[in-house]
């Protein structure tokens, strides 16, 4: 990537954010709940007309729209994404606290599915049209059509109910806490990586360097993991960085199943107590991961990849 | 030599379209397959008790029968998974044409309005827009459906731009054919195929993030029969009570695989070169 893609790339990123952040107000300001009602009910006290009229007024709900929209604004580029509702602590702080256990889980939830579909989709990418294949590319079907939250509750249901080996809320955040919903996410991930390194792979074998390498009687093994495996890993890159990206803001269904102290958790949270600030702080902060690490992962693939190199 | 019956020739997409059919079916004729038990009133005598003889699916802490409500659940299942599907297909369709065939400020408008969603994850936004708009299965559809057209309006998009400087578009310009003439009758037939397509396959996976939407409480409302929403109550009695959750999973899991097989059976047919 030259310097003025990557220029272009940042501008554009700029102009997204504030569509996003623009989107988000929009449908805040929108919203029928109360947060001014919602945060004293919150606290326990009896919301009476008077006392509401006059908090709306100290909370600046009361100006016309754009000025609360360019008020907010200015003040998240200050870095200050102001007072949560529901929690009364600072956005940012909740934010903060929450993004290492989602970003643990997405790391591990990551590797559990490479571990899982990498192999698979070589099997059935080596052993083609055999029942091998076919036993695969079944098991991805019906992989990709399950419900994701609904093998997170059967797992649940088997290990955490009937077996009774692992805790059925995983709020503790330790490493035992953590194995039930990755390997949920891992489930519901790996179907789709499955067929991806099948395609890949396929493609790969069928190049002219592979008969090249059989003829001249380099090993089976060696063709496959020296030269088809880092070649077919590379159009995997993209798609890993779109799945970190969403992972980090899709978290939500399984955190909530497994009471995981995620992200997604607490957006949840946030939505159903209407607290505002909450919600908008979290929809721009996973706008900016989703687009940093998209950046990352096309700056990556040039230097992944030679033959981009070459190009320029 | 007599030509093959098309449904004899494609047998995947003739068992899962039947299977389809069949689903539609017991949807619209779920009051008849009942025979007139109530999905939302049970009676407090029958709560929880395990699959049997009378209830084959057993019943809720209610009362309700669990098989009644997976039967009527495919109502709200199927009703919402099509409007969303037709609602992105018509939206992405319209506004992907308009932005291939105008280009200039309309193409910018709509594809920086597409890439601003795209540049995110569609679950948080569906997410933002249901809780904020309020539960309930109208808003999970616009929700959804608001987060998911970009993708249809981007293939439009460059179906048209493929076409757009051919000759006979130009010839009909100069015939003094009608834009809006042109946009129906050269342009959608172009587009129409592959969105089609797009269309089947997605049906599948619209059902189950609407059942993801109503699972998190952000979808259909208590006590309407729902699949994702009969998970969610069923959660609470996992230990006491597995049927509720065994039951209302299944059934969207059989429901997404009949749409999954049909929607690739009928690409395979339709797009004989992707396979």
């Amino acid at each position: 990537m030259t310097k003025k893609q990557l220029l272009s790339r940042l501008l554009q990123m700029i102009v997204v954010l504030i569509g996003i952040s623009f989107l988000t107000f929009i449908l805040t300001y929108m919203s029928p709940g109360d947060p001014v009602r919602t945060m004293l009910s919150a606290s326990g006290v009896m919301p009476d007309e008077e006392l509401v009229q006059s908090l709306r007024g100290q909370m600046g709900l009361n100006d016309p729209f754009l000025t609360q929209y360019f008020r907010w604004l200015t003040n998240c580029l200050h870095g200050d994404f102001g007072n949560s509702y529901s929690f009364s602590k600072p956005v940012l702080t909740l934010l903060a606290v929450r993004l290492w256990p989602t970003l643990r889980l997405t790391v591990f939830s990551m590797v559990l599915m490479l571990l899982i579909s990498v192999p698979l989709g070589m099997l059935s990418a080596v052993y083609k049209n055999t029942w091998i294949d076919y036993l695969v590319r079944g098991l991805t079907f019906l992989g990709v059509s399950i419900p994701n939250f609904w093998v997170g509750l059967l797992l649940m249901l088997v290990f955490c109910v009937q077996v009774n080996w692992l805790p059925v809320i995983c709020s503790g955040g330790d490493f035992k806490s953590m194995i039930l919903p990755s390997v949920t996410l891992a489930i519901a991930m790996s179907s789709k990586y499955t067929r991806q390194v099948r395609t890949a792979v396929l493609e790969e074998l069928s190049q002219d360097y592979v008969i090249g390498a059989r003829a001249r009687g380099v090993q089976e093994w060696k063709i496959l993991w020296l030269n088809i495996f880092p070649n077919s890993f590379l159009p995997l890159i993209t798609m890993l960085g779109l799945s970190i990206g969403s992972l980090l803001g899709g978290t939500s269904v399984v955190e909530v199943i497994f009471s995981y102290p995620g992200l997604g958790n607490l957006a949840v949270s946030a939505i159903t107590s209407c607290d505002y600030n909450l919600i908008q702080g979290y929809v721009l902060w996973i706008a900016v991961i989703y687009m940093a690490i998209n950046l990352i992962v096309d700056i990556s693939y040039n230097l992944v990849d030679p033959r981009m190199r070459l190009k320029r | 030599m007599k030509k093959k019956n098309f449904f004899i020739q494609n047998k995947t997409f003739t068992v899962f379209g039947v299977l389809a059919v069949l689903l539609v079916l017991a949807a619209v004729l779920a009051p008849l397959i009942i025979g007139g038990v109530s999905p939302v009133e049970g009676s407090l005598m029958d709560a929880i008790l395990p699959p049997g003889a009378e209830h084959i699916f057993g019943t809720d802490k209610l009362g309700r029968d669990i098989f009644t409500r997976v039967i009527y659940g495919a109502r709200t299942s199927l009703a919402a998974a099509f409007s969303v599907v037709i609602l992105i297909f018509v939206i992405g369709t319209a506004l992907g044409i308009l932005a291939g065939y105008f280009g200039g400020i309309a193409d910018t408008v709509i594809m920086r309005i597409a890439d601003m969603l795209i540049a995110f994850p569609g679950l948080v936004l569906a997410l933002a827009v249901a809780g904020i708009m309020g539960a309930s299965i109208r808003n999970a559809v616009i929700a959804i459906a608001l987060v998911s057209w970009t993708k249809y309006a981007r293939l439009a998009r460059s179906l048209v731009m493929k076409i757009r400087h051919r000759d006979f578009v130009a010839a009909a310009i100069v015939t003094g054919s009608k834009t809006p003439y042109i946009l129906t009758h050269y342009m959608l037939p172009n587009v129409l195929p592959t969105l089609v397509i797009t269309a089947a396959t997605d049906i599948g996976s619209m059902m189950l993030e609407l059942a993801a939407l109503s699972f998190l409480g952000f979808g259909a409302k208590a006590p309407a029969p729902e699949w994702g929403l009969m998970l969610n109550e069923g959660r609470a009695y996992m230990q006491s009570a597995p049927w509720l959750m065994v039951f209302p999973g299944l059934a969207i899991f059989v429901t997404v695989v009949i749409f999954n097989m049909l929607g690739d059976s009928l690409r395979d047919i339709l797009d004989p070169k992707n396979e």
